[in-house]
């Protein structure tokens, strides 16, 4: 029998890696949204599986608004990182300090 | 029992694709790896009885978002070797923070507090249950205007996005409407008198 905590560990686990991601590849812009992708995923997991044990439909909802709300932002990014490729030939993050942030 | 095999097979190549997307040199390997992470993931979906999302992932993640990264890394001259340098020296922060999360969520999930009263209930739907409609019920009623504001969400992102990357050539021409509006008589006509 797979327990809720079964799928919890999966998302934790897919969530760790999604943290570890961002830290390793600081430099590739899209390799840092694939990350966030992941970590969105291992959040939807843990809805889904949530919603199907405690027989409430509403964490299948909240994962539909997240998947909406991730593709956004995975196009405005990608929208932000393709003119900015345009104005300075690179996507590294070190060379997005147009802002002196 | 098929349900335990199935359920480890999914979690099993999701995290294996997991580690695939972090570590490996590639970014179109990368782009490979989360589209067989989303399809295993939902194959997770399907088992939790969630059969209209794991199929919304594949269209929506798979079909829409997954070639959209492809389609921009291979339209950017990303320098791959670049993007890699002091991938390693991060290790050590990143990793001792992962693993302390990590630590902390298992810790969490078999704390008991989740296992407690959702044995009994554990039991898969019956067969005649159609997912898609329970959905839409929920949707379209109780969650009505959080479907609205996504609808508007997913709007405002289509126009930013057109907008971040339209450009104008300096070599094309183009109707300027403004002056077209404005435009008078006496712009135009001239009196000759022959």
């Amino acid at each position: 029998m797979i327990d809720l905590t079964h799928y919890l560990v999966v998302a934790a686990a897919l969530f760790s890696l999604g943290v570890i991601g961002l830290f390793l590849n600081r430099k590739n812009v899209i390799t840092i949204l694939m990350c966030i992708e992941l970590m969105l995923l291992a959040v939807n997991i843990n809805f889904v599986a949530f919603s199907h044990y405690l027989h409430d439909l509403g964490g299948q909802i909240f994962v539909f608004f997240v998947l909406t709300v991730a593709a956004c932002e995975v196009a405005i990014g990608l929208a932000i990182m393709v003119s900015f490729y345009r104005l300075r030939r690179s996507i590294e993050v070190e060379d997005i300090n147009t802002l002196q942030g | 029992m098929l349900e335990t095999l199935f359920f480890d097979l999914f979690a099993g190549l999701s995290i294996v694709a997991g580690i695939g997307v972090v570590v490996s040199r590639n970014t179109m390997h990368s782009v490979m790896f989360l589209i067989l992470c989303f399809f295993n993931a939902s194959g997770l979906f399907f088992m939790l009885d969630a059969e209209f999302l794991g199929i919304v992932l594949i269209l929506i993640y798979v079909g829409a978002v997954m070639v959209l990264f492809m389609f921009v890394i291979m339209m950017l001259e990303v320098n791959v070797a670049m993007l890699r340098e002091g991938f390693l020296q991060y290790l050590p922060l990143g990793g001792m923070i992962a693993v302390i999360l990590l630590v902390e969520f298992i810790a969490a999930a078999n704390s008991g507090v989740f296992t407690a009263d959702v044995h009994a209930t554990a039991a898969h739907l019956a067969q005649d249950v159609n997912n898609t409609k329970e959905i839409g019920k929920v949707l379209y009623t109780k969650y009505l205007l959080g479907f609205e504001v996504a609808a508007v969400i997913l709007l405002v992102a289509l126009i930013g996005a057109v907008v971040l990357v339209i450009r104008e050539r300096k070599d094309a021409k183009y109707q300027n409407i403004n002056a077209q509006v404005k435009v008078r008589r006496e712009d135009r006509v001239r009196k000759v008198r022959m």
